[in-house]
């Protein structure tokens, strides 16, 4: 096996409220290899944006704080590093793209002065050379006559090549490693298809490592080669795609994928998962997920499930498969 | 057959665009819904989808009588709703109810559970308070939340309980019809399963119908016994659910179905990929409007609009090339079939 690219160990990020502390991430663990791409799903409140923004460090400031874990990039802890070897890493080494096109492009500033931003910073590019540049990475994303483009402004632009755009600014500087935020998730179906596809294609070109954060189980199936699922601030089970859809060992993620209406088939009754998720501040001294599971036992009310290796590379959190 | 409870007429609705200020002339219109038809029987789901900006949220306001049709009847248990008495007019208000998307901003934040639920019924029946209270209490019940939760207020209400609470609240006048404007897609993954076989235990017990909008193709096939397909204010395709999602016809619903993901990593079916983006309903392309993006185009689609053909029974297409599209589908299937 490689070696990974990112190591996340043990992270845990607080969020200090009036209500008490939101253990929003307790204690997430994983790695991503180059050239993978591994989901993160969950459903919202789980912490799975909190724990992306925790491998930037930019947690909002000073209700959240990174307490404790190691976020290793080729060996190296993130967590330690300093405001201004971090500002290098960002957009250089690690680059992010958000849910929403319509509020992560600046109204006021061309389409072009956007994109090249980043690469100026970075590349340390100026004037013809860095405006060709601008326009190649737009062609990357399929924006037909890029040049001519550069010039015009965020409305101009459809909600799918806004998106693409973003992506552009997130791809511009070929960075290893790309933390997607549902970045389809305010868009058609036949755009995220197109967009989802394009994703697809940089990737293979160019070895870039993703990490997708979504709550669809469809996207997952379509991009991710290892999948983590998350809940309440932990990460419950980490598989590879089919092991996960084949053979979900964790009782949440069997509820998720039963409680899903499909497309294949006619289905009379879905599964429901009773109740709702906990909230963060007040979790359960046991396992989270045992107040809605229907196989809990006294034991997953007061004990914390351990970590059950089950085969190479698949993790559950639960003591009925331990 | 059960009874046919509403039925659209080639329904209209083209918004004016206006140029100059004080002197406004109008210039051109949206045709945001342009000869729209449907039925919809007691106890069935019609679903409407498309993607956003097709008109499936302006069809549904003109059901719902929050905007106007340009042009077109709708037909309440076979009468025009132009031509109905004040008062059969209050009781259409009443037999038709909505649940919108969003239970955080439908939900009045001021109002106690026990009245946004009773609303209606004050307005509409004249009950003494106690007896609004005690139907208040069972709607609540059967809406899956505790009769004492009518105290309360919606921000101490998690998302899926206030969309309980909006059902409630259509429920309460023992509608005919409710229209179901993405209900689900604001809820959480885990939460959606309960709404939806919540509604469809309602609508089994009461007979209701009900018109579904949704984006979500899963959603739809679980919800609906019937599905309309919209692109860019016309119905392209409508059919049995089953049939629709197993047997598309109109390129553009095929690609829609190809479109939404699959659930499973393993099930790979071909992908159609539409190139660029659904055109502007300002200026809609000629003939056929799908024809830009539509692979099987022939110089005939950009000329004449296709009406709507029906191929086997209560299976709607609008394309020029529905017969000779299917012959070759079955042509493939058939090749692949053989040993």
């Amino acid at each position: 096996m490689t070696q990974p690219l990112l190591q996340v160990e043990n992270l845990r990020t607080y969020f200090l409220s009036r209500w008490g502390t939101v253990k929003a991430v307790d204690g997430v663990s994983f790695s991503v290899h180059p050239g993978e791409t591994l989901g993160l799903v969950g459903e919202s409140g789980c912490g799975k944006s909190v724990t992306c923004l925790s491998i930037l460090r930019l947690v909002p400031q000073p209700a959240g704080k990174i307490v404790g874990g190691r976020v290793l990039w080729e060996g190296e802890d993130l967590l330690k590093k300093s405001e201004v070897e971090m500002r290098r890493i960002r957009g250089g080494c690690i680059s992010m793209i958000l849910q929403d096109p319509m509020t992560s492009l600046n109204p006021v500033f061309s389409i072009g002065d956007q994109v090249a931003e980043g690469i100026a910073i970075h590349r340390r590019l100026k004037g013809k050379t860095l405006w060709q540049k601008t326009a190649e990475v737009l062609g990357l994303v399929r924006i037909s006559s890029a040049k001519a483009r550069l010039r015009d402004y965020p409305h101009q632009f459809s909600g799918g090549m806004r998106q693409r755009v973003v992506g552009a600014i997130s791809l511009a500087c070929e960075p290893r490693l790309l933390i997607a935020d549902e970045p389809t998730t305010s868009l058609d179906v036949t755009i995220q298809l197109q967009y989802l596809n394009l994703l697809k294609e940089i990737q293979r070109r160019s070895g870039v490592a993703m990490i997708f954060v979504t709550h669809d189980f469809g996207i997952v199936a379509k991009t991710c080669d290892r999948v983590a699922v998350m809940y309440a601030g932990r990460i419950v089970e980490i598989a590879s795609v089919r092991d996960l859809f084949s053979r979900p060992a964790h009782p949440y993620t069997r509820a998720l994928l039963d409680s899903i209406p499909n497309l294949e088939e006619q289905v009379d009754r879905l599964y429901s998962i009773e109740g709702q998720p906990p909230a963060l501040h007040s979790l359960p001294p046991g396992c989270a997920f045992a107040p809605r599971c229907p196989y809990a036992t006294r034991r997953c009310d007061h004990e914390y499930p351990p970590e059950v290796s089950l085969n190479s590379g698949h993790m559950a959190l639960c003591w009925r498969v331990a | 057959m059960t009874e046919v409870l509403l039925e659209a007429q080639s329904l209209k609705k083209h918004f004016p665009v206006t140029a100059g200020f004080i002197l406004a002339r109008t210039v051109s219109s949206i045709k945001a819904v342009d000869g729209v038809s449907f039925i919809i029987r007691q106890g069935e789901t019609l679903s409407l989808v498309g993607e956003s900006g097709c008109g499936k949220t302006t069809t549904a306001k003109m059901i719902l009588l929050l905007e106007d049709p340009t042009m077109g009847s709708i037909l309440f248990r076979g009468k025009d709703l132009q031509r109905l008495t004040p008062a059969e007019m209050k009781e259409y208000r009443a037999s038709v109810q909505a649940v919108f998307q969003d239970p955080w901003s439908s939900l009045n934040p001021r109002l106690r559970v026990g009245s946004i639920i009773g609303e209606p019924l004050v307005v509409n029946r004249a009950l003494p308070s106690k007896a609004i209270q005690e139907q208040v209490r069972e709607l609540l019940l059967q809406v899956g939340l505790r009769p004492d939760h009518d105290d309360l207020y919606p921000h101490e209400f998690s998302g899926g309980q206030r969309q309980r609470i909006a059902i409630a609240r259509a429920l309460s006048l023992k509608p005919a019809l409710i229209v179901l404007d993405e209900p689900v897609s604001a809820l959480d993954v885990s939460i959606r399963a309960q709404i939806m076989n919540l509604l469809k235990d309602l609508q089994h017990q009461y007979g209701l119908g009900y018109l579904l909008i949704a984006h979500n193709l899963a959603t739809v096939r679980y919800m609906s016994h019937r599905v309309a397909v919209m692109y860019l204010g016309k119905i392209v395709e409508t059919a049995q659910t089953k049939q629709l999602f197993s047997h598309p016809q109109h390129p553009y619903t095929r690609a829609l179905i190809s479109a939404a993901l699959r659930s499973r990593p393993d099930t790979q079916d071909e992908e159609i990929v539409l190139p660029g983006e659904v055109p502007s309903p300002l200026d809609p392309p000629p003939g056929c409007s799908f024809h830009p993006r539509c692979s099987n185009a022939l110089p005939l689609c950009s000329k004449t609009t296709p009406v709507p053909r029906e191929q086997e029974r209560g299976h709607w297409v609008a394309c020029h090339l529905a017969e000779t599209l299917t012959v070759a589908t079955r042509a493939t299937i058939s090749a692949e079939e053989r040993p």
